[in-house]
């Protein structure tokens, strides 16, 4: 008897075990009750700040993220333009390759794209500017993909540092380029370009400036669902990324697929670039990028890189940041505030995934009762 | 000979942050983690620090420097260690992926820092720009006989205690490293966690001290950069890359501490270089900032080409260990 009771007594409260498996309403649900935890986290942080009545503060967000028409447009483009970079790290990521370089990745596509509205803005046609406008800077980002993965391809150079150094090598060439693009002189800055031709713009579709750049989205979320689910290789990819080592006895050449993966991964990413540049701001700068590049990751890896969800995490995270905005300068708080709430739902988010894979087998009561009988 | 020494006194003052950072970061891979939250840690540290001198010489009529120096390095250690704790629980207790993480923690740590920092003045009721002047002057502190000695003294001895607690713990770390038991332990659960296990290691909480440990020491990176560099002020993203530059100097140390001392003065000296090269143009400027990095990336693809085992990654960097599943 005694000795039933130590055993019992000895085992821990609870052990976790890996999941064979989860239905997908069961694993929403998990989703669900992080995101509505994280927004009563945060809530509780915001009304420590400002003191006031949290009700109040999310009709603030929901406010700063929908409340106009204007503002609905700045939270599709921006959801947008999170998508387009989510997809693009998608080829890279399923291949377990760490591209935490589309930050830079992206700014080569800006800079291409900045470069030719300013030496070609008066002289081609419209179409024919937007058109090299796009190609430039996919293949601007292509060549950022392309570095490290020569390297990591032949070398085995760690990926992960290689791609973030890439980051700020892209940046101190931006700030080299406005050396030369400032305007005007001495402002440090870019400024608008082509503001009075409007050549390289991206051109109003549907009545809204970001149509265009709503379809081009879609088309390439489209096109890389296809590739990755359909094509021979996109398959490769998959088998690269689960084990090198099987790949390579399948006669799958994995030089050529690490290759070949991080130039599309480079240049949907520099596409983005374009689509900043040409599409929505019209001008450049360090900040082009704005940290897209790193949220992306967290976006394409959370969704478990299928494009439905992609584009609900980007949305939700999207609206947050924007409401965030909306309810620091309505309170008189400083922007950063929209940081610190994304950080928080982050860790919610990605917290909550040990629930989808694990399971938590509570101890159990019943060798408690064998012990009493 | 003005020119160089005014060079090397600034570089090592654009090291010592690098170094702390450097160093934590060091003592958390060799663990297995790779905390990409540093910069975000490195800026929790700094704002914390800033944020405990603050509101100690608002309430007291007449502060005490040394008081000031202990809250702020005690709130600094505090904040960076949560920072260090939230990286642990999600990476190491519920098994999440750890560069994503460590990027959610950046964008936290650089949004909490840039957020009070722009905000504490009026918290506090508007007094303005924020000065701890009381308490940035005891980190300024310098030797008092010992830095009149001309060049060497100015060399060596002009600088906070901060300044030479970096290269202490450094110097710490690497010894706890490579001759302790709880270094070699540590070493083994960032090799090959699986046999560290079997070994009897506790994985888990190797993995959790090492990485609220190195947090701790890269917030005191933040620290300095507030209190020495700045001067007991704060402006928002001015501590911009560095703590990127930390993960950086890593490489280039090859997971040594010991080397990342001089490899911090290599990154301070490019760091600054722009400035003291004469007749350099606008755009070449911008080029020459851009060497800490290409010096990085070249150090990277050397390491990884002579693939030497002593200069390597730990072996299980970035993975998460799970007993049941090998």
């Amino acid at each position: 008897m005694s000795k039933v009771h130590t055993v019992s007594s000895k085992e821990p409260l609870f052990h976790m075990i890996k999941r064979d498996g989860i239905s997908a309403g069961k694993a929403w649900a998990i989703r669900l009750i992080a995101v509505v935890l994280s927004l009563i986290v945060c809530a509780v942080v915001i009304v420590a700040i400002t003191h006031q009545n949290p009700l109040e503060v999310y009709a603030g967000i929901i406010s700063g993220a929908v409340g106009t028409k204007r503002r609905i447009w700045v939270t599709i483009r921006e959801t947008l333009l999170l998508l387009l970079v989510a997809i693009g790290l998608t080829p890279a990521f399923r291949m377990r390759f760490w591209n935490i370089g589309a930050e830079g990745q992206i700014l080569l596509g800006g800079i291409a794209s900045a470069g030719l509205m300013i030496a070609f803005g008066n002289v081609l046609p419209g179409w024919l500017l937007l058109l090299l406008i796009l190609v430039a800077s996919m293949i601007a980002g292509m060549i950022w993909g392309l570095i490290p993965a020569i390297f990591k391809a032949t070398f085995n150079t760690n990926e992960t540092l290689f791609t973030l150094m890439l980051n700020y090598v892209a940046m101190q060439l931006v700030t080299f380029c406005i050396v030369y693009w400032e305007k005007p002189a001495g402002s440090n800055t870019v400024g608008i370009i082509n503001g009075d031709s409007k050549a390289g713009w991206f051109p109003a579709l549907f009545g809204s400036d970001y149509g265009l750049s709503v379809i081009l989205v879609l088309a390439v979320t489209l096109l890389v669902h296809i590739y990755m689910k359909y094509s021979k290789q996109g398959y490769e990819i998959n088998v690269v990324g689960e084990s090198q080592n099987t790949a390579r006895y399948a006669g799958i050449n994995v030089t050529a697929v690490i290759i070949r993966t991080m130039m599309i991964s480079g240049a949907i990413c520099g596409l983005a670039g374009a689509v900043v540049v040409s599409g929505a701001s019209h001008t450049i700068s360090t900040s082009t990028a704005g940290g897209r590049g790193f949220t992306a990751i967290i976006v394409a890896w959370m969704s478990k890189f299928h494009p439905g969800a992609m584009i609900l995490v980007s949305l939700f995270l999207v609206f947050m940041q924007q409401g965030s905005i909306q309810i620091a300068s309505q309170f008189g708080l400083n922007e950063n505030a929209s940081d610190i709430i994304t950080g928080i739902l982050l860790f919610f988010l990605i917290g909550c995934e040990f629930f989808i894979r694990y399971q938590l087998e509570f101890r159990k009561k019943k060798q408690e009762k064998e012990v009493q009988a | 000979m003005n020119i160089l020494m005014t060079f090397i006194q600034k570089a090592i003052a654009q090291g010592v942050a690098i170094l702390f950072g450097a160093t934590g970061e060091t003592l958390t891979e060799k663990s297995g983690n790779l905390n990409l939250g540093i910069p975000g840690i490195m800026y929790m540290g700094g704002i914390a620090g800033l944020m405990g001198a603050f509101f100690y010489e608002n309430h007291t009529t007449d502060p005490i420097p040394l008081a000031g120096m202990l809250i702020s390095l005690l709130c600094t250690l505090v904040a960076a260690s949560i920072g260090g704790l939230i990286y642990s629980f999600l990476t190491i207790t519920l098994r999440a992926n750890q560069n994503v993480v460590g990027l959610a923690l950046t964008t936290f740590g650089v949004g909490f820092g840039n957020f009070f920092g722009g905000s504490i003045s009026k918290l506090a009721g508007g007094v303005g720009q924020i000065s701890v002047a009381t308490t940035a002057k005891a980190y300024r502190a310098s030797f008092p006989v010992l830095s009149k000695i001309p060049v060497l003294g100015q060399l060596l001895f002009t600088y906070g205690f901060l300044t030479y607690l970096s290269v202490i713990i450094a110097v710490i770390v690497t010894f706890m490293l490579l001759r302790t038991r709880v270094g070699l332990n540590l070493r083994a659960v960032g090799e090959s966690p699986a046999t560290a296990d079997a070994a009897g290691i506790h994985v888990s909480l190797y993995k959790y001290v090492a990485t609220v440990c190195g947090a701790a020491i890269a917030g005191l990176g933040g620290l300095y950069y507030v209190m020495e560099y700045l001067g007991g002020t704060w402006s928002n993203n001015s501590f911009g890359d560095r703590g990127w530059l930390a993960i950086a100097l890593v490489i280039l140390a090859t997971w040594n501490p010991v080397h990342a001392i001089w490899g911090s003065l290599v990154f301070g000296g490019l760091y600054i270089l722009d400035i003291y090269i004469p007749g350099l143009s606008r755009a070449g400027k911008e080029l020459v900032k851009m060497l800490p990095y290409v010096v990085t990336i070249i150090v990277l693809i050397i390491t990884s080409k002579r693939s030497k085992l002593e200069n390597q990654p730990p072996a299980s960097l970035g993975n998460s260990y799970f007993r049941e599943e090998r």
